[in-house]
């Protein structure tokens, strides 16, 4: 069985999601990557050393600049004449362009798969992660978006794939970039950080939130992570939010401030290692999923746990 | 412009879903249903669309069982002008839906598509992508601002890395995130009112789409429980749980 990788980059490096999605696509076959993109040589050398990939098909056209699903699924559902499956990280990328390709070749994609029992059975969450599916292919081709906490990330390094030129295609015409509003930080990225710092409403204000998780997270050299009620409170940006509607994380250790533990925020963050919660309210859900607790104000809490650490 | 919304009828979201003891699927007898949340969202937007004087007529489409007309009467009380039942009791899955949907289209001749991003039930989030691809129409996903002109649209999109924006030519594909907008109530007067709009009720048959599903479900389980753990009484015994982690010096 041969498979085809979607490698997600932003033209400077290869993202992390894509690791994994080698990893799931391994259990399948033999595993080929498709940087698609404009001007991408040195993604595609990247690519070509990522272990378990045997071969690196690149498209490279001006049209393929800042992943347009329409132009880039065209290249990939015709690529998929030579595979018998497609592989996507299930990230705002791979999720905006799979199901594209998937129509495109008329096959039902299998979204978020979490485990591949066999080549044509996989596991996925429904119900916002209350239920877990399991779920039987009967397309000849399969078509899966996988969620990267899910899977080892394959290494970066080890791998020596031959590179390819494939058809860029046409530009379908229709779609633009026009501008890309990035959260700068100096953090580690939310879905790869070991340690994440996430905080909640009760924190009262954007001011509050930051000048006490900031410092907490520098400290710990952590990823900051918000409830999608802070993030609707204004406290934080909306790519802060942690939750089955935001990003769906799984660090090593994962440290809940001021969070009172709803079940949509539970499910994007229930499979990290070690869950610690720090919350005034006993009674909180939180507490129920934590292997560390805290009962206390987090307003005196946060800055002493800062300076002890 | 005309708009078509896309509305799907799942299970209450303040409802905590229970597995089936046959492993079957999850339970929905005698749970309360409701409009799937981000679709709601999506029939918000296109009657802020039509009060801007960009859309004309608001048309609401729903594939499902024959209580999915009380979730289409939801959108005409919001302000839909008329609506579309496809009626099955088949779960139809995302491929066999944008197929259907885009039979409509291809009928109703909308100048826009707006779809909540994903269901809360089946969380696939690939309904709108694949209708964009079967019309070979742009789509602009999880979009937290759309703004509308005669012949093109510019949707800012909600992407792991921040708020990316793209220009589509219209007609395209709208889906919903979140941020959007916040959905109206429906007044009393306008549910009234919503009863005597015209809906239409069709079959996938009348669309020539087969509904067969792709996928099989094998079975359907609890998710792990995590065990709650220890509670530690000071910062300092934290300090010293979290340097026994590893993750502080």
């Amino acid at each position: 069985m041969s498979v085809l990788v979607l490698v997600e980059h932003d033209a400077k490096s290869i993202k992390d999601a894509t690791l994994a999605a080698v990893t799931a696509a391994g259990k399948l076959g033999d595993v080929h990557a498709l940087v698609a993109g404009s001007n991408v040589g040195a993604i595609a050398d990247a690519a070509a050393k990522i272990a378990g990939v045997a071969k690196v098909l690149v498209a490279d056209a001006l049209h393929l600049d800042h992943e347009l699903a329409e132009n880039i699924a065209p290249v990939a559902a015709k690529l998929m004449d030579g595979y018998d499956a497609f592989v996507a990280p299930a990230t705002t990328f791979g999720k905006n362009i799979a199901p594209r390709i998937a129509a495109l070749i008329d096959v039902m994609q299998v979204s978020d798969v979490i485990g591949i029992e066999y080549a044509n059975t996989f596991v996925r969450p429904i119900y916002a992660g209350n239920a877990i599916a399991t779920v039987k292919s009967s397309d000849a081709k399969k078509v899966i978006t996988v969620r990267g906490t899910a899977f080892e990330k394959a290494p970066a390094e080890g791998g020596s794939a031959q590179v390819e030129k494939v058809d860029a295609g046409a530009s379908a015409g229709n779609s633009e970039f026009v501008s890309m509003d990035a959260s700068e930080s100096e953090r580690p990225e939310l879905t790869s950080a070991k340690v994440i710092v996430s905080g909640g409403r009760a924190f009262g204000s954007s001011e509050q939130f930051h000048a006490l998780l900031d410092p907490l997270a520098d400290k710990l050299g952590a990823a900051v992570g918000a409830s999608r009620a802070a993030v609707d409170a204004g406290y934080a940006p909306n790519d802060y939010q942690v939750g089955q509607t935001g990003k769906i994380v799984a660090p090593e250790v994962y440290i809940a401030i001021g969070i009172s533990g709803a079940i949509q925020h539970l499910a994007g963050m229930k499979d990290s290692k070690v869950i610690v919660a720090i919350n005034k309210d006993e009674e909180a859900p939180i507490f129920q999923v934590a292997d560390i607790g805290l009962v206390g104000d987090l307003f005196k809490i946060v800055p002493e746990l800062t300076e002890k650490l | 412009m005309k708009l078509l919304v896309a509305v799907k009828r799942v299970i209450d979201f303040n409802v905590k879903p229970r597995v089936k003891m046959d492993g079957s699927g999850v339970d929905l007898a005698n749970v309360k249903m409701s409009m799937n949340p981000f679709d709601e969202i999506a029939v918000e937007e296109a009657i802020r669309l039509k009060e801007k004087g960009v859309a004309t007529e608001i048309v609401a489409v729903s594939i499902g069982p024959a209580k999915a007309q009380e979730t289409l009467r939801t959108a005409l009380a919001m302000g839909a002008d008329r609506a579309i039942l496809v009626q099955t009791d088949e779960e139809v899955e995302p491929l066999a839906v944008a197929k259907i949907l885009a039979k409509i289209a291809e009928e109703e001749q909308p100048g826009m598509i707006i779809l909540g991003k994903q269901a809360i039930d089946d969380d696939n989030n690939a309904t709108g992508q694949m209708l964009a691809a079967l019309l070979g129409w742009p789509q602009g996903t999880f979009a937290s601002k759309v703004e509308a002109a005669s012949d093109n649209v510019t949707v800012t999109r909600e992407v792991d890395g921040g708020l990316e924006t793209v220009k589509l030519k219209l007609p395209a594909v709208v889906t919903t995130d979140l941020r959007l907008n916040e959905p109206r109530y429906a007044s009393l007067p306008n549910i009234m009112k919503a009863k005597s709009k015209p809906l239409a009720t069709k079959s996938p048959g009348d669309y020539g789409v087969d509904i067969a599903r792709r996928l099989e479900i094998v079975r359907v389980t609890e998710p792990p429980k995590r065990q709650a753990g220890i509670k530690v009484g000071s910062v300092d015994e934290l300090v010293d749980r979290l340097k026994g982690l590893g993750i502080a010096k």
